[in-house]
């Protein structure tokens, strides 16, 4: 399914299998997924518990390698690379939101944010940082660190630190799962004006249907397999 | 339960008791070494002194001391003892020495014997002549059995390599190395003249039935009479039992040190882990476990913690005490076998036990403080109390730390010091960690790389283990390091007499008709007579009108200056101060007419206190028969570290011109090869004459003091064992934090070099300032022994202190480095299936 299309596809997902040993007997969590991903598009990856979606999202983020099938992220094919080779193209090309925040607990806020761009050697990100926190509303406490910080102010900053290196696509795991219902129409409404602002494709992993209703294609997983792509 | 909830950490937790345990085994090994080296006094008492009992004198004895002598009975030897020079004629150059001349008559060693090689020739020498000469004497000369040697007029061969001698230990034996002649051989010296310094004794074999210390007390006034000193079987025992004591307290105090070190580890170590259990015991709180309950499960997992310390440390220390007769054998006169000591084993393992089970219930004291509402809070934290548990813990660990370091101490006042120097380290290192971390949070370093500005986070990020690692790699650097700067301080103090025109080597026992002739000599070779004196030999009658033979005797429970009442003074006569003297009270008075009574003379500040005077007392001396009145007119200070004669008492010039005096001259060699020559050049022509180079001296001087270092060493290395360890269990500890961190960084793109450059400045820091806080303890310590112990100009040594942050830089970087092995190998994909 991969082709030469180069440029149109941000991320292209070709047989997809993923299975894990469990003492003698192989357990399979991802059989044979196949999507493509334009620019600036968004998809939510729905699904019950034990389908495959963060198995799915992580592979895609090329955070792991898959058992069977290939991955072609912003152009580059994750298989083809080492571990190194990946994280290169994840600072270049991605961002990442996660459930619980994963803010760097050392560090301020617009440190955290500043930290992508830091580990590609640039300097003088502070600007850029500061801006991106000022937009999700946190430019009174960007020296605060992370326990100083709500939950929802958390995630604000792990947005921030998502966009602050112009992503091409933003993989997001259950974004609002660990904040109220409010705090999290707060923090979905910064992820979409931010994704439009930039044209970053957006892949949601979500138990949320008003969340996933909210993005162009909707993925389906049941027991490791697609049931459902609706565009 | 306590042992179900240990399931997922119980690898973990067996790994934090290796801290206490290096502490447990110094202290078992230590406690054997004790028992075994009292057992040794107590088994090996008689070989001690090779006698029952042995009366001495300085002087030649005089015809009624013989008469005396005899009427004492029992088996009887003779030992006369002097220092003189030898020379080895096969050996060009180097071929002189000096030593210490034992002429034996009798059949001394009554108890244990010589030891030599070839072993016959311990006795062999008896019946036929020749010498045994220090082992270490003929490596140096290259010399072996059947060599001839030259010692005075005797020309004989040596006929063993001396070994050991009961009763006496190696180390000391090394400024004079021994050598050992029939009576009637050192008489045919030559060298045994009157006023010779000479050491007699007599050593008695008694009757076993003779109790020898009653004996002593009854012929104790005459004894003091003929001024003869007396040494016992049990003199020596306790001499040497105090000795050994000192030594054992001395060890275990450095061993207890590793094990409170180990303490604050397993404390460290214990808090991690009781943070991690915080949901579990809310959860059981929840369920409506009561406080006490789930107390229990942990303090029982610390107890289980302590016992298991306890059993590998006694094991642990079981196998290191075979390595401890080695480290000390040089320092210890007699054969010691070590035996397991269950006493001091069980004695060790209770202790360590104690020690850490008290350092587990601080962190463990808050979990009677977690509320069941951080089921649903995860950040709810209990008001903060002052807890009267934890109080306890820390007065019941003072109390302890206390009892130890007043059981291992002569006096409180010590024990005391010891207990209040330890709490000062312990803070004063806690407070350098503070303020470092401080600093770092506050540092700013917009320009510098990200690697950087996050491996200093990390030496202050929140539950880091910064202050216990700079408390314990700080106080293993503060002891190896106060230890070589107070050598290194000792050794320059020694050599700055080496300096420039200073002198360095004495020619001593020069005749008054040999003055001319020896000084002629020396200038012959080159060399300058720095100074020349003359020194008469005395021994004091009375002080104030009282004969001291009657303060002797009036002193029955002999705490006054009997030695200095006894000794015999070499004493000097000129009209002017020496450089290293200095008038503290009354006049300098340089010269009266021969015939003038009381004489005006000099004495030294510390020997007068000794004696009991003061100025213008009247002392009355005995200079070879002839009495003569003296008074004091002036009190002096001297400094004892210059190379050159000094002495007690000083006369001025006049009364003494004509008295018998043997002369000592001072120069100053500039090489190993001119000293030789000089040596072989006078001993070849006065034989009598006997050289000390002095850098000689200080080469030896500078192997006893590092083999005493190495003992200690041997100890603080416990220490530094102890650190690394608590730094292998505080990283493994934080491993958990550290694998997530990691995999966060890589997530966002952080490639594998720059996690592990990350970890190197954080260990590099980390090391460098557990390094410098030790290192400046350190030089403050050693500023507080030379200037007010060694009474030392300071400066800065900086040689050890470089090295010593270099070393535990570097050791600190390597054990975290592979205490980190495979935190950068999980897969990130981690960060999607963990929460928080």
């Amino acid at each position: 399914m991969l082709d030469d299309d180069a440029g149109r596809w941000i991320l292209e997902v070709d047989g997809l299998s993923k299975a894990y040993r469990s003492g003698d007997r192989a357990l399979s969590v991802l059989r044979g997924v196949s999507f493509r991903l334009a620019a600036g598009e968004t998809l939510a990856i729905v699904g019950p518990s034990g389908s495959g979606k963060t198995t799915l999202l992580g592979l895609c983020a090329g955070l792991d390698a898959p058992t069977e099938g290939r991955v072609r992220l912003a152009g580059e094919d994750l298989g083809l690379l080492d571990e190194d080779g990946r994280a290169r193209v994840r600072n270049q090309h991605t961002g990442f939101v996660f459930q619980s925040f994963q803010l760097i607990p050392t560090l301020t806020a617009i440190e955290n944010v500043m930290v992508p761009r830091e580990l590609r050697g640039e300097r003088g990100v502070e600007r850029d940082a500061r801006q991106l926190l000022e937009q999700v509303g946190l430019a009174e406490r960007l020296d605060h660190y992370p326990t100083q910080l709500s939950g929802g102010e958390q995630q604000r900053v792990a947005i921030a630190r998502a966009f602050v290196n112009r992503p091409k696509i933003l993989f997001a795991d259950e974004p609002t799962g660990n904040l109220d219902t409010e705090t999290g129409h707060r923090i979905v409404e910064s992820l979409f004006r931010l994704n439009q602002a930039a044209g970053t494709a957006l892949v949601l992993v979500t138990h949320d249907a008003e969340l996933a209703a909210r993005t162009r294609r909707i993925i389906r997983l049941r027991g490791g397999e697609v049931v459902g792509d609706t565009q | 339960m306590a042992w179900r909830d240990s399931r997922a950490s119980r690898w973990r937790l067996l790994l934090f008791t290796l801290c206490i345990v290096v502490g447990i085994a110094g202290l078992v090994a230590v406690g054997s070494l004790g028992r075994s080296l009292e057992g040794a006094v107590e088994g090996q008492a008689k070989t001690l002194l090779g006698a029952d009992l042995s009366i001495g004198s300085r002087v030649q004895f005089t015809a009624e001391h013989e008469r005396f002598l005899t009427t004492l009975g029992g088996e009887q030897a003779r030992e006369i003892t002097f220092t003189t020079m030898i020379v080895f004629p096969q050996r060009e150059g180097e071929g002189t020495r000096l030593v210490q001349v034992r002429g034996l008559e009798g059949g001394f060693p009554f108890y244990g014997r010589i030891e030599s090689v070839p072993p016959e020739a311990a006795d062999r020498f008896r019946e036929q002549g020749g010498v045994l000469v220090e082992e270490s004497l003929l490596l140096q000369f290259g010399a072996k059995v059947g060599d001839g040697v030259k010692i005075g007029s005797l020309e004989t061969r040596v006929l063993g390599a001396l070994q050991k001698v009961p009763g006496e230990s190696v180390a000391f034996a090394t400024i004079a190395p021994r050598v050992y002649l029939r009576m009637e051989d050192l008489r045919a010296t030559g060298l045994l003249r009157d006023g010779s310094l000479a050491r007699y004794r007599v050593l008695f074999r008694m009757p076993a039935s003779l109790d020898v210390v009653k004996w002593v007390e009854s012929h104790r006034t005459r004894l003091d009479e003929l001024r003869l000193a007396v040494a016992t079987v049990a003199d020596r025992k306790e001499d040497l039992g105090q000795s050994m004591r000192n030594l054992y307290h001395f060890l275990n105090l450095v061993g207890f040190v590793a094990l409170l070190l180990g303490g604050v580890g397993i404390a460290s170590a214990i808090q991690a882990h009781v943070k991690q259990k915080v949901p579990t015991v809310a959860v059981l709180r929840c369920l409506g476990s009561p406080v006490g309950w789930a107390f229990a499960v942990y303090v029982t997992q610390g107890v289980a913690l302590g016992l298991v310390g306890a059993v590998l440390g006694a094991v642990a220390g079981v196998t290191i005490q075979r390595l401890l007769p080695r480290v000390i054998a040089d320092f210890v006169p007699f054969e010691v076998e070590i035996a397991t000591s269950w006493s001091a084993l069980a004695e060790a393992a209770a202790l360590g036990f104690s020690v850490c089970v008290l350092f587990a219930l601080l962190p463990l004291a808050g979990i009677r403080r977690v509320s069941p509402l951080q089921v649903l809070r995860v950040a709810h934290e209990p008001r903060r109390v002052r807890d009267p548990l934890r109080v306890g813990v820390v007065v019941a660990l003072a109390g302890l730390v206390l009892a130890f370091a007043l059981g291992h101490t002569q006096r409180w006042q010590e024990g005391v010091g010891f207990a209040a120097g330890l709490t000062v380290a312990f803070a004063a290192l806690a407070g350098v960690a503070r303020l470092a971390m401080a600093g770092l949070r506050r540092l700013r370093l917009p320009g510098a790389p990200f690697v950087v500005r996050q491996g200093l986070a990390s030496v202050h990020r929140p539950n880091n283990r910064t202050l216990l690692l700079v408390v314990s790699l700080g106080l293993g650097t503060f002891l190896l390091v106060t230890l070589q700067m107070s050598q290194t301080t000792l050794m320059r103090e020694l050599v700055s007499g080496r300096q420039e025109g200073r002198a360095n080597a004495i020619l001593f026992d020069i005749q008054a008709d040999q003055r001319e002739a020896v000084a002629e000599l020396v200038r012959g070779q080159g060399l300058p007579v720095l100074d020349e004196v003359p020194i008469v030999t005395m021994r004091l009658k009375s002080i104030r009108g009282t004969p001291v033979e009657e303060i002797l005797a009036s002193d029955r429970d002999r705490k006054g200056p009997g030695w200095a009442l006894r000794r015999e003074y070499r004493s000097t006569f000129t009209d002017r101060l020496r450089d290293s003297e200095r008038i503290v009270a009354g006049e300098w008075i340089g010269s009266v007419d021969a015939g003038e009574e009381p004489v005006p003379v000099s004495v030294e500040d510390g020997i007068a206190k000794e004696l009991g005077v003061g100025m213008g007392d009247e002392l009355v001396w005995d200079i070879q028969g002839v009495s003569l009145r003296t008074r004091i007119a002036s009190l002096r200070e001297v400094d004892w570290r210059r190379v050159q004669p000094n002495f007690f008492v000083v006369f001025p010039r006049g009364p003494l011109d004509d008295a018998p005096a043997f002369h000592v001259l001072v120069t100053r060699v500039e090489s190993p090869e001119q000293s030789a020559r000089m040596q072989r050049e006078a001993v070849r022509r006065f034989p009598n004459v006997s050289a000390i180079d002095i850098t000689l001296v200080l080469r030896t001087v500078d192997q006893i003091l590092g083999k005493i270092a190495y003992v200690i060493r041997f100890m603080a290395l416990f220490t530094v064992a102890t650190g690394l360890l608590v730094l292998i269990a505080s990283v493994l500890s934080g491993r958990y934090q550290r694998v997530r961190e990691s995999i966060l960084l890589r997530v966002l793109g952080c490639s594998r070099r720059q996690v592990l450059r990350i970890l190197l400045v954080e260990y590099t820091v980390l090391g460098m300032l557990s390094a410098l806080t030790g290192v400046v303890l350190a030089l403050a310590a050693s500023t507080a022994l030379t200037v007010l112990v060694f009474k030392l100009p300071w400066t800065i040594p900086l040689g050890a202190p470089l090295v010593s942050v270099a070393l535990v830089t570097a050791l600190t970087v390597i054990t975290g480095w592979l205490a980190s092995r495979g935190i950068t190998t999980q897969a990130p994909l981690e960060i999607l299936r963990r929460g928080d």
